[in-house]
């Protein structure tokens, strides 16, 4: 929790900041503790535990801006540095587009909380912690003869918010999350050593999958053994639940307010326009109890709202703050998604590999980028090889390479297998004619 | 003008360091007065570090130490034409390390209070589970060369200095050429100071500045925009923001923009690759710098673990990692556990001759370390990680290498890469470069990522250039959640065959 005592401290800083020279400002608290436990083999590898705090302030100084952050919590020496910040922003150049927001847009906290903290926090045991981060070890320790190396690891953290502004927003967050993983390495023909993992997360204890996440680190590593690359060519791709994220961000990126004014985005002038398959629906759904993303306001105090971003292939929004709308002289909407969320298709990866008579399963990116203004992009990719439905060969060391709107335009099949516990929820996702360069 | 006058008339964002002399900056880490100064600035006698370290080792650790760290982060930038937004940081406390064996205990605090350090040392302490409590050695104090003198520190940098040099970068950038259609330009600078005390009783201080600049060009032509990044890094003081910097930077920036209209995307597929000299060493960081680092070799779960001493390229190849490098943005004057900085030898005429060592994967091979045991800031554990690795000079003159390609790629300009340690599987993301047809840079082209193998790629280098150019650019490497800065060179040299990335 954010005690009273650092509420007072925020309370005290924003009366010495615009008493000192800001026209407005917004001071936040963060304040957490984390704590992990790393097991390899047989022993414990590494243990930690932490705390920590920051005080951060924006100000509005005769028209300028700055923003400016410490973890020196001391109520003298914020005095101090906050005086300092002043006088730094007041020698750089006005920018009439810098405003707080709109005051009727803040959330003014009538919801039911969305739910993000596990009250058992403190209270649960360090040992069951440690326990977990060596059954995900034990779970697979000398099962197979290729086995080299295994990591088990189990962290959490809670993290508190407060933050409060000169126009009288006044908001708090709370959220916990728990996290086990685990990665397995293999003896691999010559040198090569395969390694795959897995891991859960969760915003409550009884949330995390406590078993099997070895097991299924395992049985990734094992089906990468003797993955070679193949032919170059246009073949149809299916990405999976885990790495379809990669494909969606460079999109989301291009829909942000400051991406557009700095001419930074290949989706300019593209709102209310297709820019992927008519088959693509996706919502941001902010509300959702108990969901990692969930939230009622933004940093700048804005109120969420379920939205549409994709509906049948036409873009419906763009995320502009305050900030940018002021620039692009248009209504601001929210300064970034908090849960994606895709209509549905009717089949799982496995469907989706069964119904194709040859393309690629692509199950992890290595490396690539793309280019922000042309939607360009080049990445890294591993996977297999599908014919006939069956996946007969596991692939690696080949680039995919292509453009944004042509990729999502071909958009061929979504799938239904998208991690619920994930703030992006993307279904595994089947794409026509994707040019991968190998031998 | 002296210190005390900067302080009063410039309006600089931070004003905790001038709680410190003014000898700490820029002077050889390890005077006598300027340890007194670190110990009174952290609020720490001898006695109390030796109280800490005695309940960091009472469960009877190997080693422990204790990093204290107070960094101030100021940064500004320009976008649409104006330096309209700083933004500044402090960060300060002490990360209490705990090594028993192959184990670690860690826990941090952000405050230097005695009772508060304590209760991080018993967390850490934790780790071991032995009745007998490790003597605590006696405090002797260690000096280092230095590599970062400065001649002005950035916590004297005047705010509006800063802002017109970053104003007329952007300038520049617009009068070279009437396409530009937009430009932000950043500087950041970083001043950390270190004091490290470990229970071998080394008790010693560093002073760490860190300077990067930065454009990003939008170009606008016939309806097509195309961008293009330049920056630079240093650790130099405030002379480093020369007239000659920026010109680069705005030029790079630019011409690299204008080149991206003509740029196309080659045919995919396996070819010869010459990688222009310069920050080409991204082909060293990813391909085998990562894999040398000793945790994964401790651990057998790099793609070299077996390689140690043997042959894995052509005998003319010297492969180094440098801390050494003066004003380098990978240089250190001793890494984050107190292991003077060196010039480390990785490939020596063809054979892996080291690996990237901490003190945990040292001692694990009964070796030295070899400084590479680095850390974000107090709040992480140290682990190996690379300085400056750069490959020395070969025979060849760049026009010979690119003469012995009849058709292939020349990369000269990378994102960001990335590699999978254990399978050895390297990539990197090409920002532009041209074809080579028969022997000459043909077309420009751009965006593509280039992935091999690496032990394969190695092997694979069969031209080395005369050219070595060490990189000055802004990299950031990321491992296990800590970032770091580095640096790479690279003579141009040629591979005989990579992926490359095309439609």
């Amino acid at each position: 929790m954010i005690t009273t005592e650092y509420k007072k401290l925020a309370q005290q800083m924003k009366s010495y900041a615009l008493a000192n020279g800001c026209s407005a400002c917004r001071i936040s608290i963060h304040s957490g503790t984390e704590s992990s436990f790393e097991y390899r083999n047989t022993q414990l590898e590494q243990l930690q535990q932490s705390s920590q705090n920051q005080l951060s302030i924006v100000l509005f100084v005769d028209g300028r801006f700055g923003s400016y952050s410490s973890n020196r919590m001391e109520s003298n020496e914020l005095k101090k540095f906050i005086k300092n910040a002043i006088a730094a922003t007041r020698y750089l150049a006005a920018d009439p587009h810098r405003t707080l927001p709109n005051a009727d847009r803040y959330y003014k906290g009538r919801d039911a909380d969305v739910d993000c903290y596990d009250k058992q926090y403190d209270a649960l045991p360090p040992d069951a912690k440690l326990q977990l981060a060596k059954a995900a070890v034990e779970e697979i320790y000398q099962t197979d003869p290729h086995i080299i190396s295994i990591g088990g690891s189990y962290s959490d953290s809670e993290w508190f918010s407060y933050v409060i502004d000169s126009q009288g927003f006044e908001g708090e967050k709370a959220q916990s999350s728990f996290y086990i993983s685990a990665d397995v390495s293999l003896r691999g023909d010559g040198n090569a050593r395969p390694e795959s993992w897995w891991y859960h997360s969760a915003l409550f204890w009884e949330q995390l999958r406590k078993e099997g996440i070895g097991k299924k680190a395992l049985e990734r590593a094992l089906r990468k053994l003797g993955q070679a690359k193949i032919k170059s060519g246009q073949y149809p791709m299916i990405v999976d639940n885990m790495n379809s994220n990669r494909l969606l961000s460079p999109l989301i990126n291009a829909m942000n307010g400051e991406s557009l004014t700095q001419k930074n985005s290949f989706l300019i002038d593209k709102l209310g326009q297709p820019i992927a398959n008519a088959k693509l629906t996706i919502r941001d759904e902010p509300h959702l109890p108990k969901a990692s993303g969930s939230r009622r306001f933004d940093h700048e105090g804005v109120a969420t709202q379920p939205r549409a971003i994709i509906e049948n292939g036409i873009l419906r929004t763009y995320f502009i703050d305050t900030y940018n709308a002021n620039k692009m002289q248009t209504e601001p909407t929210i300064s970034g998604a908090s849960i994606l969320t895709f209509n549905p298709g009717d089949k799982d990866v496995n469907g989706l590999a069964a119904s194709l008579k040859k393309g690629i399963l692509v199950t992890g990116f290595n490396g690539g980028n793309g280019n922000s203004t042309t939607g360009d992009f080049s990445f890294g990719v591993e996977g297999f090889l599908i014919e006939n439905g069956k996946l007969i060969k596991p692939i690696s060391e080949m680039n995919i390479t292509g453009n944004m709107l042509t990729l999502w335009a071909s958009l061929a099949e979504i799938g239904n297998d998208a991690h619920d516990w994930s703030s992006w929820r993307i279904p595994s996702l089947l794409f026509d004619g994707v040019n991968f360069s190998g031998l | 003008m002296k210190r005390r006058e900067f302080i009063k008339t410039s309006g600089i964002a931070l004003a905790g360091a001038a709680l410190l002399p003014d000898f700490l900056q820029g002077c050889a880490p390890g005077s006598k007065e300027g340890m007194a100064a670190m110990l009174t600035h952290f609020g720490v006698s001898e006695g109390d570090l030796k109280k800490v370290m005695a309940v960091a080792l009472e469960k009877g650790g190997d080693y422990a130490d204790l990093f204290f760290e107070h960094t101030f982060f100021n940064h500004i930038s320009l976008q649409d034409g104006a330096v309209n937004r700083a933004y500044s940081n402090i960060n300060y406390g002490v990360g209490v390390r705990v090594v028993k064996g192959d184990q670690t205990g860690y826990a941090y605090v952000e405050s230097s209070a005695l009772d508060e350090m304590l209760k991080a040392a018993r967390t850490a302490s934790r780790i071991a589970d032995s009745a007998t409590t490790t003597a605590v050695a006696n405090v002797s104090e260690q000096t280092f060369a230095n590599y970062y003198p400065i001649e002005r520190s950035w916590e004297g940098a005047l705010v509006q200095d800063k802002a017109s040099y970053v104003q007329q970068l952007n300038d520049r950038c617009f009068a070279l050429d009437n396409h530009v259609s937009k430009v932000q330009v950043s500087q950041s600078d970083t001043t950390s100071y270190i004091l490290l005390y470990n229970s071998e009783g080394m008790l010693c201080y560093d002073y760490k500045p860190m300077v990067t600049l930065s454009a990003y060009c939008i170009m606008e032509n016939h309806g097509k925009t195309e961008n293009y990044y330049s920056g630079r890094a240093f650790r130099k003081g405030v002379e480093s923001l020369t007239d000659d910097v920026a010109d680069t930077i705005a030029r790079q920036a630019v011409e690299g923009a204008k080149r991206m209209f003509t740029a196309v995307k080659p045919k995919g597929g396996e070819l010869p690759v010459v990688m222009a000299a310069g920050d080409s060493g991204i082909l060293l960081h990813e391909a085998i710098g990562h894999a040398f680092e000793a945790d994964f070799n401790r651990k057998n779960i790099s793609i070299f673990s077996d390689l140690l001493g043997k042959k894995v390229c052509d005998e003319h190849i010297n492969v180094v990692d440098d801390g050494t490098v003066i004003g380098n943005r990978g240089a250190i004057n001793f890494d984050d556990e107190g292991t003077a900085s060196q010039k480390t030898y990785i490939v020596t005429n063809g054979i892996l001759t080291s690996y990237l060592h901490d003190r945990i994967s040292a001692r694990h091979y009964g070796l030295a370390s070899t400084g590479n045991g680095r850390r974000e800031s107090f709040r992480f554990a140290p682990m190996p990680r690379m300085r400056c690795t750069y490959m020395e000079n070969g025979n060849s003159t760049e026009e010979e290498i690119i003469a012995a390609v009849k058709n292939g790629i020349y990369a000269d300009n990378f994102t960001n890469g990335q590699v999978q340690i254990g399978a050895g599987n390297f990539t990197f993301f090409v920002k532009s470069g041209y074809l080579i047809e028969n022997g000459k840079l043909t077309r420009p082209i751009k965006d593509i990522n280039i992935i091999g193998n690496g032990p394969q790629a190695l092997t694979d280098i069969t031209m080395v250039g005369n050219n070595l150019k060490i990189d000055n650019g802004t990299w950031t490497c990321g491992k296990n959640g800590q970032s770091m800065p580095v640096t790479q060179g690279l003579p141009s040299v040629l591979v005989k065959k990579l992926t490359v990335g095309g439609e």
